[in-house]
């Protein structure tokens, strides 16, 4: 039981949210994470999102978004379920990371910022993700993908594809 | 997974058990782990400032300051709570040595935090990792899991009377969180923009208390020190920059990969033997020592330079955050220098106008010159930019863009003269896209 009578969260996230704003000195240091977490399950920080995470950490609204709008990986609009962060920084882009980007684009038929038709990917093309050394890199939510080239890439999106089709099928079991 | 690499060459002190499935705690303890901590406890925090001033170990994040002088700043008698802050935000470009300390050696982490915590009479103590790094939190929290399992976090822990509490934190993409005082905004729940300096973290930090904050590799080169003994730490490295550090060699350079060396390894031998030469047997055009910030340096720059903060700096660039930046003769480094500032536009927190405006004119500027629309003039006024923004901000992301355009400038006028007047890029190749700036 979650101490929000009612929750947009899943019990499990709630339950995670309830311990985290008293794992700090101070209440508000749970807001990041937060809104990291939420928008994991959610896809976004839909208004929904905003007002019952205010709500918990016991701030505006206002506040939170002011917060939220500061920081790259939140977002206030759906991505794809897969979001593809290519990195172009120095590193990446000294060894091929923008064939890798072009690779993307032409393979998946969206632009940087655009989403598939489907909903199944988004593409993003992104500051330095910390693997300078295993360039070109790239990121697929949280998974990193390490020394690609350009000829990797549709197995990548076959990897993902198959992965959201055995998810589907687990649904619907 | 990040590959691993070797070199005989290398001194392996951080990255000793790399590799070696020491994320697992009894591994850990298996191999040494938690007994530093444990000596630690039983001798002090006089004992451990001491021996932290003389290993001469320099904070790893880029500043290059001394850790046991930075601990000491702390003072003893505090009415507000005292707190250790480990700064794992690693963003620099050309940083990526922390991801793998995180992935195999979590517990020198936490182990190297409990030891600051006992040298500044702290109970609490944060990890913070940019939050790109999801899979390795989850690492490091299950590395503090079992370390409390064990009583090493908690109350009393090894069951002494002291009591230490770890708390990791997850960043949610900044660069400027890098910083030590935004990452305090951040963590106090709030827009990661600093604070102005004085007062010092070592007074008012963390929820005005008394902080330190430390480079994760800083904190995980700590256990070490203890272990082998601040002397023998020492003798690795150079006069006044004790040991080793995790060099991360990037770009074009034939074996990539992160290595640890001592500090004052000369850096053409690093690029050459370490790191196999440059990609593809080309010639060198250019290396960017210590992150994307630190000013580029020429080839003959690097004949006789060895890798310590001293050295770098008296050669007019800085030893940064250990990312080694191998550039090959065919870039174009107007496009490299866009590149560079187009980072530092985007990731300008805005707080102060020298660094928000500067960055946005540099860019804009570099965008025009390396389409072919650029004037002699556009060269003097980046010029007269960056120098404006020298010193003037709250935090060094202003510096951070400004150095290195600085440098660009001079070390490479011809190349940017090369694109006056409408001519096409020298440098550009067939079939590649034409470098757009996030």
């Amino acid at each position: 039981m979650s101490s929000e009578s009612k929750t947009i969260f899943s019990p499990q996230l709630a339950a995670r949210f309830d311990a985290l704003v008293e794992k700090y000195p101070v209440r508000r240091s749970a807001l990041i994470p937060m809104l990291l977490y939420a928008q994991d399950e959610v896809g976004y920080l839909s208004d929904a999102v905003i007002a019952e995470v205010a709500r918990r950490i016991g701030i505006t609204e206002l506040d939170v978004r002011n917060v939220a709008s500061y920081y790259s990986l939140l977002r206030f609009k759906p991505a794809g379920e897969y979001n593809i962060q290519v990195c172009t920084n120095i590193c990446c882009m000294l060894r091929g990371g923008y064939e890798i980007l072009e690779r993307f684009r032409e393979e998946l038929g969206v632009d940087p910022k655009g989403v598939t038709a489907d909903g199944l990917f988004s593409l993003e093309e992104v500051e330095c993700i910390g693997a300078c050394s295993w360039a070109p890199a790239i990121q697929v939510n949280y998974d990193f993908h390490d020394e690609l080239k350009p000829d990797l890439v549709p197995g990548i999106i076959d990897g993902y594809r198959s992965k959201a089709k055995a998810k589907g099928k687990n649904k619907n079991a | 997974m990040p590959r691993l690499v070797s070199h005989p060459d290398e001194v392996k002190i951080v990255s000793r058990r790399f590799g070696q499935g020491a994320a697992q705690i009894d591994r850990y303890i298996e191999l040494g782990g938690y007994e530093s901590a444990k000596k630690c406890l039983a001798q002090g925090s006089e004992w451990i400032i001491n021996e932290m001033k003389a290993s001469n170990l320099r904070g790893r994040g880029g500043a290059g300051f001394s850790t046991g002088m930075k601990w000491s700043f702390v003072p003893k008698q505090s009415a507000k709570p005292k707190y250790v802050l480990v700064n794992g935000d690693e963003s620099e470009p050309g940083t990526c040595k922390d991801h793998l300390i995180f992935l195999h050696d979590p517990h020198a982490v936490i182990e190297g935090t409990i030891i600051a915590g006992l040298a500044i009479g702290a109970k609490v103590g944060f990890i913070y990792l940019r939050g790109e790094y999801r899979y390795l939190l989850e690492i490091v929290e299950k590395a503090v899991a079992d370390a409390y399992l064990k009583g090493f976090l908690g109350k009393k822990i090894f069951g002494t009377d002291t009591d230490f509490d770890v708390i990791t934190q997850t960043g949610a993409g900044a660069y400027e969180v890098g910083e030590e005082s935004a990452l305090m905004e951040s963590l106090e729940g709030k827009r990661g923009i600093p604070r102005i300096k004085p007062p010092f973290p070592a007074v008012v930090g963390l929820y005005g208390g008394p902080t330190i904050i430390n480079n994760a590799e800083t904190i995980a080169t700590v256990p070490h020190i203890i272990a082998m003994g601040a002397t023998a730490y020492s003798d690795v490295g150079t006069q006044r920059n004790g040991g080793t550090r995790l060099f991360c060699l990037s770009g074009h350079v034939e074996r990539p990969g992160v290595y640890e060396l001592p500090m004052g390894y000369n850096l053409k031998k690093m690029i050459y033997e370490v790191g196999g030469g440059v990609a593809g047997g080309r010639k060198l055009k250019a290396v960017v020592p210590g992150g994307s910030s630190t000013p580029v340096l020429l080839p003959e720059e690097i004949e006789n330079l060895g890798m310590d903060f001293d050295q770098v700096g008296k050669a007019g660039s800085m030893l940064g955050s250990g990312g080694v930046v191998v550039i090959d003769d065919q870039t174009c480094m107007v496009e490299f220098a866009l590149r560079t500032i187009g980072f530092y536009q985007h990731e300008s927190c805005g707080w102060c106008i020298p660094c928000r405006e500067g960055t946005d004119w540099l860019k804009k500027s570099l965008t025009r010159f390396h389409a072919g629309f650029g004037s002699a003039a556009d060269i003097s006024n980046m010029q007269y930019l960056a120098e404006n923004m020298l010193g003037r901000t709250f935090c060094p992301l202003g510096d951070a863009a400004a150095m290195p355009t600085i440098a660009f400038l001079k070390k490479f006028r011809k190349e940017f003269e090369d694109h006056l007047d409408g001519k096409p890029c020298p440098y550009a190749k067939e079939g590649v896209p034409q470098l757009t700036v996030v």
